[in-house]
């Protein structure tokens, strides 16, 4: 029966060892364990949380730049467009302008030609009307000679003239 | 195959073993007094005896601490009063009363029993175990102190600690306990690891391990009264409402109080049930494996065949209630720990609505 009756001498020693193990280990033991290993999981809780947060932000970041780019490239077609758009006004407008300037100047030259003209005209009938006043003169003078001759040539003249 | 053939070698390496040493104990393995040896292993005793060669017993002594009421303090090593011998009036009693306890005669000649509080081979070996306990938690805790524990993890041993720790607490004392869990918990995880550590000493053979510890009435008696302790000091209200006027029908309770009465034996059950649980279990699973390595020395005497075979029998049967054993240490140990979560949060549990 020895088994099963606890001995006084154990349960005294068991009581004081077991208080002692329990006062050390509960203040110097496993309270500074337990509170760095819960340290450590709120820490990889809070890095997961935080990972979490910067996967987000880095997903976000990485719509915004696609908008971003998705912008520019919009605006640089429509930038392109324009410039186009621009350049095809402004090469309108240039050859537009050198064809009035063109017709304008040609217009001039055509004015100054025709000018010249009647003046060269003006020139050469007075220069011929000079000269065949000249030819005239002298004809007349060289027929007037011969008055048969002066005669004929006037009444040749004349009925030129009249016709 | 290649298993067969390791079966054969151990068979082999074992046979000459057994024959030689059949013929050397066979004198005394004829007369093995198995209640001696039984409970000479499992019960305690003044000295620690580790083997015996020769015919003599090779044994740690330890001091033996006993008050007499006629004669005082008597402090001196147990060597003086091995074999029966006599040492300041106190020797160990051979007889039905008191066997094997430090006893003195009394003037009428009858067997008195000093107040006794030897260190004995249980007592020594809960200092050694505790001491154990103490180095492995303390030096854990160390390590916690001297690293940074965001940015290092431990490894070895201490990572095995933690391991049991926070398995402990998060799978035992969490769920058991519940919300303020915080506050049993080092008392949980002492007697978690207090059983654990024990039984594993326990199945160990030789010295420092093999006191049958947590297999001892007086060792669990006492975790027993630490939990019953914790869970009715703690207890709020709602847990002795509980107990002293239940939900049942008011004849059930109030000219008689039966309920009660069941209820608060049932306070004194769970906590004994758990001091017979570990108890038993450990000291029946030290009694199996004796009783298996006991085949060896009584078929010592039927012949070196029949004992040959039988110590291979006993001896893979032996290697088998071992791993047992290890499974039963920290089975054994985490069951107290659950249960007694188990109990501590009932005592604490809140008034559900409705």
């Amino acid at each position: 029966m020895s088994l099963v009756t606890p001995d006084f001498g154990l349960l005294v020693w068991m009581t004081v060892i077991f208080a002692i193990l329990f006062f050390i280990l509960a203040k110097f033991g496993f309270p500074i364990i337990t509170g760095m290993v819960n340290k450590r999981s709120d820490y990889i809780g809070k890095s997961l949380e935080s990972a979490r947060e910067a996967q987000r932000k880095v997903d976000a970041l990485a719509d915004e730049q696609k908008r971003l780019i998705d912008e520019t490239k919009r605006e640089q077609s429509r930038i392109l467009n324009e410039a186009a758009q621009t350049r095809d006004d402004i090469l309108k407008e240039a050859r537009q302008q050198a064809h009035t300037e063109a017709e304008t100047i040609l217009a001039q030259a055509r004015e100054d030609i025709e000018a010249q003209r009647e003046t060269a005209l003006r020139d050469v009938r007075r220069q011929v009307a000079e000269l065949s006043v000249e030819v005239a003169e002298k004809l007349v003078r060289g027929s007037l000679s011969d008055d048969e001759k002066a005669e004929e040539l006037i009444g040749k003249l004349i009925d030129e003239a009249a016709r | 195959m290649k298993r067969i053939g390791l079966l054969l070698l151990m068979v082999l390496m074992m046979l000459p073993l057994e024959v030689f040493s059949g013929e050397t104990e066979a004198t005394a393995a004829a007369d093995l007094d198995m209640q001696e040896y039984l409970f000479g292993h499992i019960g305690d005793a003044y000295e620690w005896h580790i083997t015996t060669v020769n015919g003599r017993p090779v044994s740690i002594p330890l001091p033996v601490i006993v008050r007499s009421k006629t004669t005082g303090w008597h402090i001196f090593s147990s060597h003086h009063i091995e074999e029966g011998e006599e040492y300041e009036g106190m020797f160990i009693s051979q007889e039905e009363k008191y066997n094997g306890k430090v006893v003195e005669r009394a003037a009428d000649g009858s067997l008195v029993r000093p107040f006794d509080i030897s260190i004995t081979k249980n007592v020594f070996s809960l200092i050694i175990n505790s001491t154990l306990i103490l180095l492995l938690v303390l030096s854990t805790a160390r390590w916690y102190r001297r690293h940074d524990v965001l940015k290092e993890t431990p490894k070895g041993l201490v990572g095995i600690m933690e391991m049991l720790i926070v398995m402990v607490e998060d799978d035992v004392i969490k769920e058991g306990v519940g919300k303020d869990y915080k506050r049993y918990s080092p008392y949980l995880l002492t007697a978690f690891f207090f059983i654990f550590i024990n039984n594993l000493m326990g199945i160990v053979p030789i010295f420092p391990g093999g006191a049958n510890l947590t297999g001892n009435i007086a060792i669990t008696l006492v975790l027993a009264v630490c939990t019953f302790l914790a869970v009715n000091l703690f207890g709020n209200r709602h847990y002795w409402k509980d107990i002293l006027w239940p939900d049942v029908p008011v004849f059930l309770k109030a000219p008689l109080p039966l309920m009660p009465l069941i209820e608060i034996i049932g306070m004194f059950t769970k906590p004994f049930s758990l001091m017979i649980r570990l108890f038993a279990n450990i000291m029946a699973g030290h009694c199996m494996l004796l009783g298996v390595v006991a085949v060896i020395f009584i078929t010592a005497k039927m012949g070196p065949v029949i004992n040959g075979s039988l110590s291979v029998i006993a001896v893979l049967f032996g290697v088998f209630m071992d791993v047992l054993e290890c499974l039963v240490a920290f089975l054994q140990a985490y069951v107290f720990t659950m249960l007694s979560a188990v109990f501590i949060g009932m005592s604490r549990q809140e008034v559900e609505e409705g």
